[in-house]
């Protein structure tokens, strides 16, 4: 049973990191750029909700709801000032190294503000815990959110990019921005629309993973972020079915390494599966074969 | 006298040290149907991206329908009535045929994001709109049946006709066709010529294409200009620009 109890936690941890490769595996699928500040994002939201929370006790949902609409506004901001002028620099190198640096930014901005102590994160999530097989196996009210929460944000997402204008523009815009632009498409709108929902996303999973793992420091949000890339190459990035799937994986791949092999050693043993896929199938599991013509 | 679609005035681009274009000046009235040709580097496909926004020119005037657009970003100059075809295809090819059009009607059919994301009436109302449209351009070019298609499972010849369905879809006033006929055989070429003037009449276009096909070109452009080394050597009715011995020069060589 602890093997279900096991595998259960996986899934839970996997739909954190599937939400937050969300963001990275759709900024890059339509900008071509990775945004490594994107994990810091989720500190961002976890201390919005938290500041909120502690010192005005709103209610947990209007708390989260603010928390994403000021991650988004972080998210355009950042395109905008940051990316926005790079984005037709000679070399994608250009923008990777200013995302690298707006990633320190933000953790250096949160340490100044916040200071480097870790804060007691308390969970906005007040499910009681469901027990199964009487009470040989529980589950906390967290896991069970994030796993329905995670499911939710995948088909909504599914469903808007392939079946809305917006969507469909997005796709565009992914496929050839000169073309897109030439047809009439918003280049800039779409991409930055794109930032808006990876930020949205990263402040719902910032208040998910501090809620089950409750301790909040402005490095809270790097080791998930990397992990959650992780996911997005494993996936295949730039495929939404595939952040999914590559989240899961890696979360049930990660639970079960620290209960059956060793807790220092998981995270090593996971990023040891990446290289593993990659050599396999150098796209990731859903990515896509690029056919060069010669 | 004819009313003026585009007249470019005196426009120039220079990369680095080459003049790319150089002083090319063009009318083209409404209706008409004009070739722009020219050998291999002559700068043609420079002049497109001129047209539409890609390239800002470093002098010159273009005006589409009386109003100044020279200089303006792309979106804005695909409102304004502008629409183009590409040398290389560049079709969005992992989307279906179906919705490359769709990408085409984007700014035409509106309905907000939260009445797609609540799928609201309004939002199933305006997606069967603009399916409706979309099949109706696709039955214009034959390609109704292949509509849930990927557009890279499309043989190349409907590549073409798609790509240029796509940008009837922007509602353009002056399409721009850069080599429409490359890589057809004769018979697809013969077809394309016939499609075109279709095109021509029922929707209302003045059409500029660039084109190699001299049989695609001298049967159905009515003016010419002839480009080479980015300046206008000659325009004027088809027949006689092709006869010009200057332009046999140009293209055979002395």
């Amino acid at each position: 049973m602890s093997f279900l109890t096991n595998i259960i936690n996986g899934i839970s941890l996997g739909s954190v990191y599937a939400i937050i490769a969300l963001g990275y595996t759709m900024v890059y699928g339509i900008a071509k750029m990775l945004n490594f500040a994107h994990g810091d994002i989720i500190m961002v939201g976890a201390y919005a909700v938290f500041l909120i929370t502690s010192a005005l006790g709103f209610n947990p949902l209007v708390t989260v709801l603010i928390a994403m609409f000021l991650c988004t506004f972080l998210g355009i901001t950042i395109e905008r000032i940051a990316y926005k002028p790079l984005r037709n620099a000679g070399s994608p190198l250009a923008v990777l190294i200013t995302a690298i640096g707006v990633s320190y930014l933000l953790q250096n901005l949160a340490l100044i503000l916040f200071g480097a102590d870790a804060k007691v994160f308390k969970s906005v999530i007040s499910l009681p815990p469901v027990k199964l097989f009487g009470g040989q196996i529980t589950i906390t009210g967290e896991t069970l959110v994030t796993i329905i929460l995670c499911i939710i944000i995948m088909t909504a997402l599914t469903i808007f990019v392939g079946k809305t204008k917006a969507g469909q523009a997005m796709l565009a815009v992914s496929e050839d921005k000169g073309a897109a632009s030439l047809m009439g498409i918003n280049v800039n709108a779409t991409i930055a629309l794109t930032f808006a929902i990876g930020s949205a996303l990263a402040a719902v999973a910032g208040v998910l993973l501090c809620s089950s793992y409750p301790s909040l420091t402005p490095y809270t949000g790097s080791m998930p972020g990397i992990k959650a890339f992780v996911a997005a190459v494993f996936g295949g990035i730039g495929s939404i079915p595939g952040a999914f799937i590559g989240g899961i994986i890696l979360g049930i791949l990660e639970t079960l390494a620290k209960a059956y092999i060793s807790t220092q050693l998981s995270d090593a043993i996971v990023f040891a599966a990446l290289i593993i896929v990659l050599l396999v199938k150098p796209t990731g599991i859903l990515g896509k074969k690029i056919m060069e013509k010669v | 006298m004819a009313k003026e679609m585009l007249s470019v005035n005196n426009l120039s681009i220079s990369f680095g040290g080459l003049r790319a274009v150089d002083e090319f000046n063009l009318t083209i009235n409404e209706g008409e149907l004009y070739g722009l040709i020219g050998p291999n580097g002559a700068g043609k496909t420079t002049v497109f991206n001129l047209l539409t926004g890609v390239y800002k020119p470093d002098v010159g005037i273009i005006k589409l329908d009386g109003k100044d657009i020279t200089g303006q970003p792309t979106i804005a100059i695909n409102k304004e009535g502008i629409a183009r075809t590409f040398q290389n295809i560049r079709l969005f090819s992992d989307m279906s045929v179906l919705d490359n059009v769709k990408v085409g009607l984007h700014n035409r059919f509106e309905y907000s994001t939260l009445s797609a994301v609540l799928r609201l009436p309004k939002y199933f109302k305006v997606e069967k709109e603009m399916n409706e449209k979309a099949m109706e351009l696709l039955k214009v070019f034959d390609l109704d049946k292949e509509a849930d298609l990927k557009a890279s499972q499309l043989p190349y010849g409907k590549q073409r006709k798609l790509e240029i369905a796509r940008a009837l879809a922007t509602d353009p006033k002056l399409l721009l066709l850069d080599e429409p006929a490359a890589g057809m055989n004769p018979n697809e070429t013969k077809e394309l010529m016939e499609t075109i003037s279709f095109i021509r009449k029922n929707f209302n276009l003045t059409i500029l294409l660039i084109e190699h096909d001299m049989k695609l070109v001298s049967g159905i452009c009515e003016r010419l200009t002839v480009l080479n080394f980015g300046r206008v050597l000659c325009e004027g009715p088809t027949s006689e620009v092709l006869n010009n011995p200057e332009v046999i020069t140009a293209y055979l060589g002395e």
